[in-house]
């Protein structure tokens, strides 16, 4: 084997333990950090633990929304089948409504709250968030047309 | 009228399109000197027609004509003119045509300037030309601009309120600018292995430099757009869309650096090619995942599945066809040129590992989820954390040994020498530290180091400056630029560790207390806009006990659109933002208020802005120097001579 040959191989052999390390980084990041998304039922059913930080999305329930002291609310999130109360303190994006598509991030607490860090419902009124579309055509109260 | 004019210069800038695709790769061959006439004066009318067809589209805007479906669907009279105007691209349709015009600029640019020999020119224009036509078809089949509408409506739909915004109407030509230029150095680049000649890196410097620029200052745009728009205070949210466009940039920045090296000592012939090949690529995915609406963002216009198949179809055919080719071609080109270990080409080649790296973090981390979505229905996101963890710390690895760039020389560097004059880079950086330690807390392992590095990264600048002190304006644009880089650090870096956020419902005459700054709330007015309105919260800002300022974020709703969205108001200076944002009304006259004092939040854009102009200062100096080696790069100009 040559010199150059040599020099070559070691160049490669470098660029496969860099490229093996990126790989188990970038899959480590990913185990660590991905969030799930559930509808109300998906959390009945599956008995989400508590702690564990997901997406829930849904239509916030008609009637259910309760203003607390300082910039808490309280609410329910349903997917037509199933609702499972919300906490949040902050300010509620421009388009929270009751009867509209929200989406929010946080985590169950011990007594089956979800407690949102962030709610999110999209800027645009005739939009639907499509994992909530297709949660309530899961459920199976999905009508075409909805805005 | 103007529609059928529209559209009649599309179906012209089509065919030119094709002809200019098919004279400029026939024009490739030695003799064809009638193919690379063909071929300029085709690139010259098809800039002509689709400035035509884009001039025909914004008059329509302007005076809205909504007997055309696009201008009915976006458009609304009350809207102000700058916003009718940028109306033009702020839908599917019009963006599309953006693309094109941006792209047809730059064909008719590269037979502007005629950098490289001619055949390499001529090849460039020839993909560029198979570009243009494909994207044509696209526009004239699945999203045409000038569909007409009868009867036509009285008025039309309007423009998200979010886009209606001088910020936004800039944002997307100058990404635009960015995405499209990375055609050109792709054209020469296909274009090189068509011909074999080796001087594409030099003729395709100045594009690749344009590019570059504009996608940092189309980054900058968009990040300070989210900044003050959303109201959340934060500059970058690794969403999808802001990731669709670092992607390019980084490569685009690995490829001003590795062609640099080819360019100079002969190294990375054939990396550079491909590393112009996928900084077009990412451009495409780029605007496939954008404008497809496989995202749902304010930017995913397209919801027609059509439409997403045929930029699918377009990709994979772009960067199939240029992979294939480079398969097929890259191994007759002369290999690239050996270096010491100890070299510019070393810090080079480092640079391009960790900047493809980064690369790759965020292209898995934002396709991850559609790929996961597409296989099972599992539907998951990757948020900050994940960047956090593999994003931050390549890019910091990297910034590490950007100051030693410059002190090597190409082929055979002295490194102990290098470290030694970066001595006072070294205690610039121990300064900063300190001086973080000392003043500033909360204290913070982050912070400290990110100013560490800053000042690392200044210091190293200053010393590359002192090294060159009397050269031309153009040496110093690698220093300028990453200074900048530095800039920008500190301005994340401050932001992130010492902002701090104050969230409370108010009534009228209630103060409370954000930062160094105490507000009080005076209430909320009526305001009518132009086509909004408004509840404008007033708010009085102490400094030190006085009266400094009032403020007045505003809460605004558009009628037409039936959207309702945040004006915040943002006080600055220079070093420091006081940040406010009127949210929701909770009855009885209170409404909830946030405010945020964001230290160095100003610097992240500075930052921006100073990298955008080491840039400028570089292809300044290109394009003032007339290349002494033109002649001898163009032995096709000799043969036509003779």
């Amino acid at each position: 084997m040559n010199a150059k040959k040599k020099r070559r191989l070691a160049f490669a052999a470098c660029l496969l333990a860099v490229g093996c390390i990126l790989a188990a980084v970038i899959v480590y990041g990913l185990g660590q950090n991905t969030m799930y998304f559930r509808s109300p039922s998906d959390v009945a059913a599956k008995e989400v633990s508590q702690g564990v930080a997901f997406r829930l999305g849904g239509l916030v329930e008609k009637g259910s929304l309760r203003h607390g002291s300082g910039a808490d609310v309280r609410f329910r999130v349903t997917d037509g089948a199933t609702s499972i109360p919300a906490d949040y303190s902050g300010v509620l994006p421009a388009l929270f409504r009751e009867g509209q598509g929200v989406v929010a991030t946080g985590a169950l607490n011990s007594s089956g709250t979800f407690v949102a860090s962030e709610v999110l419902a999209k800027h645009d009124e005739k939009y639907m968030p499509p994992e909530v579309v297709e949660a309530l055509k899961r459920s199976g109260r999905w009508r075409e047309g909805t805005k | 009228m103007t529609g059928e004019l529209g559209q009649l210069s599309l179906c012209f800038a089509l065919a030119l399109a094709l002809v200019m695709a098919l004279s400029g790769l026939l024009g490739t061959r030695p003799s064809a000197i009638v193919a690379r006439k063909i071929a300029s004066s085709s690139a010259m009318g098809l800039l002509v027609f689709v400035a035509l067809a884009f001039g025909c589209l914004t008059y329509a805007f302007v005076v809205s004509d909504f007997s055309i479906l696009d201008v009915a669907n976006n458009s609304h009279t009350l809207k102000p003119l700058v916003y009718k105007i940028s109306g033009v691209w702020a839908n599917h349709e019009g963006s599309m045509l953006l693309w094109v015009l941006v792209l047809s600029l730059y064909a008719a640019l590269v037979c502007a300037l005629k950098r490289g020999g001619e055949r390499l020119t001529s090849g460039a224009l020839g993909i560029q030309g198979l570009l243009a036509a494909a994207f044509l078809l696209f526009i004239l089949f699945t999203s045409n601009p000038f569909l007409r509408l009868d009867p036509a409506p009285f008025e039309g739909a309007g423009l998200n309120p979010l886009l209606q915004d001088p910020g936004l109407a800039m944002h997307p030509p100058m990404l635009y600018a960015g995405y499209v230029g990375l055609s050109a150095s792709f054209a020469y680049a296909a274009s090189a292995l068509l011909v074999g000649e080796e001087g594409w890196a030099r003729a395709a410097r100045p594009f690749m430099l344009i590019a570059w620029m504009a996608l940092t200052c189309g980054i900058a745009l968009g990040s300070w757009w989210a900044y003050y728009e959303l109201g959340w205070g934060g500059f970058w949210f690794w969403d999808p869309v802001e990731n669709a466009s670092l992607m390019p940039w980084l490569i685009a920045t690995a490829l001003l650096h590795s062609a640099l090296a080819t360019e100079k000592s002969g190294a990375f012939r054939t990396w550079s090619l491909l590393l112009a090949i996928a900084g077009f690529s990412l451009s495409l995915i780029g605007t496939f995942l954008v404008r497809s609406g496989v995202l749902s963002s304010v930017h995913a216009f397209a919801s027609d599945p059509t439409r997403g198949f045929f930029i699918m179809v377009l990709i994979v055919l772009a960067i199939g066809g240029a992979l294939a080719l480079f398969a097929w071609r890259a191994p007759t080109l002369q290999g690239g040129a050996a270096f010491e270990p100890a070299s510019r080409e070393t810090a080079i080649l480092l640079n391009n590992v960790f900047l493809v790296a980064s690369c790759a973090c965020v292209f898995v981390g934002t396709l991850y989820p559609l790929l996961l979505d597409a296989i099972n229905g599992t539907k998951i996101s990757v948020g900050p954390p994940y960047y956090a963890l593999t994003f931050a710390p390549i890019f910091f690895a990297l910034l590490l040994l950007v100051p030693f760039g410059p002190k090597l020389s190409w082929k055979r560097g002295d490194l102990k020498a290098a470290w030694r004059s970066l001595f006072p880079a070294l205690g610039l950086a121990a300064v900063a530290a300190l001086t973080v330690l000392a003043l500033v807390s909360p204290r913070g392992l982050a912070a400290t180091g990110a100013f560490a590095m800053a000042g690392w990264l200044i210091g190293g600048s200053l010393v590359d400056i002192r090294n060159r002190k009397g050269a031309r304006a153009s040496a110093f644009a690698a220093a300028i630029a990453h200074g900048g880089l530095a800039i920008t650090l500190m301005g994340v870096a401050g932001t992130t560790a010492w902002r701090s956020e104050t969230l409370a419902v108010v009534a009228k005459g209630q103060t409370i207390t954000v930062g160094p700054y105490l507000l009080r709330f005076d209430g909320v007015t009526r305001e009518q806009g132009p086509n909004y309105i408004a509840d404008r919260g007033h708010i009085a800002v102490m400094d030190d006990g006085k009266p400094a300022a009032v403020l007045l974020p505003e809460h605004r709703f558009y009628p037409a659109e039936g959207q309702d969205m945040n004006d915040t108001a943002i006080r600055t200076n220079g070093w420091r933002d006081l940040y406010l944002a009127l949210g929701d009304d909770r009855g009885g006259g209170r409404f909830t208020l946030r405010a945020y004092v964001s230290p160095l939040a100003p610097l992240i854009w500075l930052g921006g802005l100073v990298m955008a102009l080491g840039g400028f200062l570089s292809l300044w100096g290109r394009l003032r120097v007339k290349e002494p080696e033109k002649k001898a790069a163009e032995p096709g100009v000799a043969i036509a001579a003779e």
